[in-house]
């Protein structure tokens, strides 16, 4: 019972979140349309042309009248790009295009305190709001006049300030003189005013903390600009990250994957023919392939470091049994699937069984090995990645996993897009070599 | 002893459940070398269980096939088969699939190419030599088929339905094909049909089956394949006796039908 009420709570946090995020989703599917039309419209102004299916009447429901629209694609990359460089202040944008960034340069504020008698006195605080980056110091001011004194304060962007203005005042708290008003306008503790380069708001011991105004774009910690990640790309290209350069990571990782599928591969399909072809090997290895592969391969992680170690031999053993159950069940399924005329074809014009076996079941079931191996390759894929996360001095995932305890971002991000690059060009690789290779396949 | 005998063939299936089912009952049949037969009868009566037994693919519970003096225990390159469809390997070209028979008796490259091309101009494919075969439409696949089956010089040629997924004109050509092949190579032919017009145009002899236990039900020895051969097969269609057999058939494969209709339906 507790327990539901407890996931009840969960989900009621969950769905609290994706209510906030809703304004941006439908922001977001109504910049889709937009484009749309927009695009409807240049289209219109193009010459028309009278292609097949331009030609159809019907074309809601028609499942071959859709098609990837190739300028759709191209605009939703692009305004990832664009999104990405507006929230993060981009060089790479024009400036208008930027969401409102985080107050920078110089600003002043006056505060007045109360004496205990009643009597009041005005100063200034000059404030230079600097980028993160860039070190400041806070400017030389005049003391001024009064009891109260100017002040001076350098504040990075982003960040807030703790000030005890009142602490150079010749009377403070101590004389029970308090600050009672910012630019005028009445403070207490627990108060906030607008300036106007942001808010001065009072701690509840009477200090006053200076928020700069940061806007709405996303701070380089949580989410770096292109740039940076380009350029921290080049810099770990060369002068490496973790005493290992990009490339020896990435080759770590392609590595590992590459011999643990073709092991898988080469113990798994022999195994998968073996089930397709023999009752008593179907019958030994069926409970153990269908156990096994419904056991995510990360499962297995924590027991294969037990055993063999962070090293590459555990990896590999991983990422061979990630690989072995899929190509073992994609070349079962290969077999079973050969169309017994074939196969009483080939008796008939006096093929032996190893005639049969050679010409007729391997090439029959290589379609269904190559499906196998291209979704055994992502899975490695991934796999590896998660493993490397877990542990591992060398690789792609173990780079994103140390980058983040340091809040790297800008390498974080860099290493999920190089991961994806390399997944979605190992599965187009596949494909290219299906198209090679198996070139009769859905064609039987 | 030559040509090929069917002595006394029965099969009995057990069914999971215990029951069995008789799919054929003592059929006896003695074909000549190069005797043309069309077998017909209606859906499951035995005849493609029939062809697979003739074939080597199924041993008969009783009975035997004999061929030239011995008995038949498995498939063999001495009885071709002829499918439907779907039994050209897609992964060889025209001339691979061919040339498989000669290939798997290790035949020296020379001789099996010229037995490859003389077949491909028979078959009127010479331009397709080096295509996939899911590349030719359906009639050209057949004749692949036939020329593969033929390349191997099988003594009895089987047709499970060869012409059966192909449209009427092209059924029409393939027709004058085959008997221009049986004519031409002298072989024996065992063809199963659905087509009564087939059956009598391709059959030198034809045997209607009867079903439950499925059984040879009459025999005809008809005039029309030798007519046929090299002829307009429309002209033949047009003979007074093609009309009058055809009738008799239908009616007696129809009366057979009705019968099983009922049978299930009392059942």
């Amino acid at each position: 019972m507790e327990l539901l009420g407890n996931l009840g709570a969960e989900l009621w946090a969950v769905l609290q979140t994706l209510f906030a995020a809703a304004p941006y989703i439908i922001g977001y599917i109504l910049l889709i349309l937009l484009m749309m039309v927009i695009w409807s419209g240049i289209k219109r102004l193009l010459t028309p042309k009278h292609d097949y299916s331009s030609l159809k009447t019907v074309t809601f429901g028609d499942e071959s009248a859709v098609t990837s629209n190739t300028v759709a694609s191209v605009v939703s990359v692009v305004l990832i790009f664009v999104l990405w460089g507006a929230f993060t202040g981009s060089k790479l944008l024009p400036g208008f295009l930027h969401v409102p960034g985080p107050f920078t340069g110089d600003a002043s504020f006056t505060y007045t305190i109360t004496t205990p008698d009643g009597r009041t006195d005005d100063a200034t605080v000059a404030v230079i709001v600097h980028p993160a980056t860039v070190e400041t110091a806070a400017p030389e001011i005049e003391p001024g006049d009064g009891i109260a004194k100017n002040d001076s304060t350098a504040i990075g962007a982003y960040r807030s300030q703790l000030l005890r203005v009142d602490r150079n005042d010749d009377m403070g708290r101590d004389e029970e003189t308090f600050i009672t008003a910012v630019n005028g306008e009445p403070i207490a503790p627990g108060d906030e005013v607008r300036v106007d380069f942001g808010t001065v708001a009072m701690s509840d011991k009477g200090t006053l903390n200076i928020i700069p105004a940061t806007g709405i774009q996303m701070e380089p910690i949580w989410l770096p600009a292109p740039e940076a990640v380009w350029v921290r790309m080049t810099e770990i290209a060369t002068a490496g990250y973790r005493n290992s350069t990009l490339a020896e990571h990435l080759g770590y990782s392609l590595f590992r994957v590459i011999v643990g599928f073709l092991l898988g591969a080469l113990v798994g399909i022999p195994l998968g023919y073996a089930m397709g072809l023999s009752n008593w090997f179907r019958g030994w290895f069926d409970p153990i392939v269908e156990f096994m592969r419904p056991v995510p391969p990360l499962a297995l992680i924590p027991l294969v470091i037990i055993w063999a170690g962070i090293g590459e031999v555990g990896k590999i053993i991983l990422l061979f049994l990630a690989a072995l159950w899929i190509m073992a069940i994609a070349a079962r399924s290969g077999v079973s699937g050969v169309r017994i005329s074939k196969v009483h074809a080939a008796y008939s014009l006096g093929a032996s069984k190893w005639q049969i076996m050679r010409h007729v079941i391997i090439p029959n079931s290589l379609p269904e090995i190559f499906t196998g191996a291209r979704v055994a390759m992502g899975v490695c894929w991934g796999t590896v990645v998660a493993a490397e996360l877990v542990a591992a001095e060398k690789g792609a995932g173990m780079m994103i996993m140390v980058a983040s305890k340091f809040q790297s971002t800008d390498i974080v991000l860099m290493g999920i897009i190089l991961i994806g690059i390399i997944g979605f060009s190992i599965d187009m690789l596949m494909r290219w070599a299906e198209r090679i290779l198996v070139p009769w396949k859905g064609k039987g | 002893m030559s040509g090929l005998q069917l002595d006394k063939v029965s099969m009995r299936f057990d069914l999971p459940n215990g029951s069995s089912v008789q799919a054929l009952k003592d059929v006896s049949l003695d074909l000549k070398a190069g005797e043309l037969l069309s077998v017909l009868g209606p859906s499951g009566c035995g005849k493609t269980t029939l062809l697979n037994i003739v074939a080597g693919f199924l041993a008969p519970t009783e009975g035997q096939i004999i061929l030239n003096g011995h008995t038949v225990t498995g498939p063999a390159a001495e009885r071709g088969m002829v499918f439907q469809q779907g039994a050209l390997f897609e992964w060889m070209s025209v001339r691979e699939n061919v040339g498989f028979g000669p290939s798997m008796k290790g035949m020296p490259k020379a001789e099996k190419a010229k037995i490859v091309d003389h077949l491909l101009d028979v078959v009127g494919l010479q331009d397709f030599k080096e295509k996939a075969v899911y590349e030719l439409s359906g009639g050209m696949q057949q004749r692949v088929a036939l020329a593969r089956c033929l390349a191997n010089e099988p003594d009895v040629i089987l047709m499970d339905e060869p012409l059966g997924a192909l449209d009427a004109l092209t059924r029409e050509k393939m027709q004058g094909l085959v008997l221009k092949l049986w004519k031409e190579t002298g072989k024996t032919i065992i063809l199963i049909t659905h087509s009564v017009e087939e059956a009598l145009l391709l059959g030198e002899r034809l045997i209607v089956m009867a079903p439950r236990p499925g059984r040879i039900h009459k025999e005809y020895r008809l005039p029309f394949a030798e007519m046929g051969v090299g002829q307009d097969l429309r002209e033949v269609k047009k003979h007074p006796q093609f009309g009058e057999t055809r009738e008799e058939i239908l009616g007696m494969i129809w009366d057979m039908e009705e019968e099983i209709m009922g049978r299930t339906e009392t059942a």
